[in-house]
């Protein structure tokens, strides 16, 4: 297999603060790849720089081959970019959009015209052809915006946060998108803070943690990375914790709690599943009340906080990405 | 959900072949043509520039008129080709506010993308503004003419001042390019320019005659660009040789460009 994109030690600074911090990274050509990451993590400015939108301050970047400053130029006829915004104009019907970009891409108006009907059937807009996007819903924003970037069909598209602020609807169109995109042989990287969205979508991700990778594999790989299943127990109340941890640690001398942030919460790693039962049953006749209970494999959330050591804070994040 | 809305079939993705890049003219032409449908789409873009022009010059023309020249008609034939100066001038600005809004809504990051002539999105919005200019300046005209504006020098005279104008507008709209760069907002585009347009506008000889200005004034006002431009303006209009200031103009153009041009262009390729 190919290799798509691999950066080396890539670096990107707006003024003080580092976005990329020593980024390396390699993505097979014919895959779905996620960048996932809390916001202000880098994520959108990786984004940037592969599709040469960004020049890097340090390090290496290259995308199919080709170095994304040197050969720009090249780079850009091979690949795509959906944005966070839905890059189109907003003026415009969804129409004059696509035949705006297909001519902008050579195709002659006839061409061009036929395209658009085309594109805009493949993605349930025909009705909302002579409308003008201001007056589109976020989902179909979303995919007239990806419409625009399958225009001729690029090797790579990189789309970034591709189902951020969209309902649960429109993001499983979204996602049977990607998918469909990903079946017809082209490469693609997204971006996305949600960790269930790189689960389902990617198969192969990284974690991404102030500019940097700091895991990186596939979702089983990650998970498993962490070890053993997780055992977790939602408590009724917050105030029976310590009882409920000094059975739980009594009774599972192998396991290691989990670091949590929840006050009724409790998680530990089990070596065997089988003990769960004898757990919840001394929870019970202790009479700590349970609002909820499971047993699986560790969540990506869950791998963000082992090898972070915090959870995914939006907040702190937030205030990051202001900063920057 | 997939099979009710979204026909299936992964053909309908797939484009033949990947077409040759659209040459410079082509990419050009495309995004002028996209600059017209906005105009189509939202005419009220063409409020400003029809709605203040003819302000302008009724207000001006029957306020000042008489105080100024005697009559309005009289005044009429002095002002109008310095009108024009203004109107334009002021109307360049939205040039740096559609630039500075695409780049907050994403679109030049799709553009910036494509693999085509980098500089054709900044010139086809140009080419889209140059044809606002031209709706103005036919505007202005088409009112003075029936207000009782006699150009000695005749449609020519008119139409080679209507040119020069124009050049003049390509030029400073170069400016507000890199305004509309730099900026956060639309907004503070407009605010921002108007501090300039303000002083560089009445600080000239389109509203009164340099003579009648204190000879401190009249320093800085005849070293002012725009009251160049609006002595060729009037003396094309009215058939008095205006060489010099045509020349002063044109050359003052080409420096504009030659300057903000290229740093306008390395703007856009640069990160924002």
């Amino acid at each position: 297999m190919a290799i798509a994109i691999e950066t080396r030690d890539l670096r990107k600074t707006f003024g003080s603060a580092r976005a990329l911090d020593g980024m390396n990274l390699v993505v097979q050509t014919g895959s779905v790849y996620g960048l996932l990451g809390p916001n202000g993590a880098g994520k959108t400015t990786a984004i940037r720089v592969l599709a040469t939108l960004l020049e890097p301050s340090g390090g290496q970047a290259s995308v199919l081959g080709l170095d994304v400053v040197r050969d720009a130029d090249r780079v850009r006829q091979k690949v795509s970019l959906t944005g966070q915004y839905a890059s189109v104009d907003e003026d415009l019907t969804g129409q004059e959009n696509l035949v705006l970009v297909s001519r902008l891409l050579g195709m002659s108006w006839s061409d061009a015209r036929r395209r658009a009907t085309d594109l805009l059937a493949a993605f349930a807009l025909t009705e909302a052809a002579d409308r003008q996007v201001r007056n589109f819903s976020g989902g179909m924003r979303r995919r007239i915006d990806i419409a625009a970037s399958l225009v001729t069909r690029p090797e790579l598209l990189f789309l970034d946060e591709p189902t951020t602020g969209l309902d649960p609807r429109s993001r499983n169109q979204v996602w049977d998108l990607v998918r469909q995109i990903a079946a017809d042989g082209t490469t693609v990287l997204l971006t996305t803070q949600y960790l269930e969205e790189a689960d389902r979508l990617a198969e192969r991700m990284a974690v991404i943690d102030h500019g940097r990778v700091i895991a990186e594999g596939t979702s089983h790989e990650l998970k498993s990375s962490i070890g053993g299943n997780a055992l977790r127990f939602q408590l009724a109340s917050a105030a029976q914790r310590a009882d409920a941890l000094a059975i739980v640690t009594g009774l599972l001398a192998d396991g290691s709690v989990l670091p949590n942030t929840d006050p009724t919460s409790i998680s530990v790693k089990v070596a065997d599943a089988s003990v769960a039962a004898g757990v919840l049953s001394a929870l019970s006749r202790a009479n700590i009340a349970l609002a909820d209970f499971s047993l699986g494999t560790p969540s990506l959330d869950d791998v963000f906080f082992a090898v972070t050591g915090r959870p995914v804070d939006t907040e702190a994040a937030a205030a990051a990405e202001v900063a920057s | 959900m997939s099979q009710d809305s979204m026909p299936q079939g992964t053909d309908t993705l797939r484009w033949r072949s990947r077409p040759k890049p659209a040459s410079a003219l082509s990419a050009v032409l495309t995004l002028a043509w996209r600059a017209m449908l906005k105009i189509k789409h939202v005419p009220f873009q063409l409020f400003d520039v029809t709605v203040t022009p003819i302000m302008f010059t009724l207000l001006f023309t029957y306020m000042f008129g008489g105080a100024l020249a005697g009559s309005p008609r009289a005044y009429l034939q002095f002002l109008l080709p310095g009108i024009l100066v203004q109107t334009i001038i002021f109307i360049t600005v939205y040039t740096g506010v559609g630039v500075n809004s695409d780049i907050q809504k994403g679109l030049f990051d799709r553009f910036r993308s494509l693999p085509m002539w980098q500089p054709a999105p900044v010139l086809g919005a140009l080419a889209g503004d140059l044809f606002r200019y031209s709706v103005a300046a036919l505007l202005i005209i088409a009112l003075g003419l029936v207000l009782g504006f006699r150009p000695a020098a005749g449609p020519l005279g008119v139409m080679l001042a209507f040119l020069l104008v124009l050049v003049f507008a390509f030029a400073i709209s170069w400016i507000w390019i890199i305004f509309g760069m730099k900026v956060k907002t639309p907004e503070s585009v407009m605010t921002t320019s108007f501090l300039f347009l303000m002083p560089l506008t009445f600080a000239s000889n389109i509203f009164v005659r340099l003579e009648t200005m204190p000879s401190w004034l009249r320093g800085v006002v005849r070293h002012n660009p725009v009251t160049h431009l609006s002595n060729a303006s009037r003396g094309l209009m009215h058939g008095t040789d205006v060489t010099a200031d045509v020349l002063w103009v044109l050359v003052a153009s080409a420096v504009i460009v030659a300057i903000s041009a290229p740093i306008a262009m390395r703007m856009y390729r640069q990160e924002r």
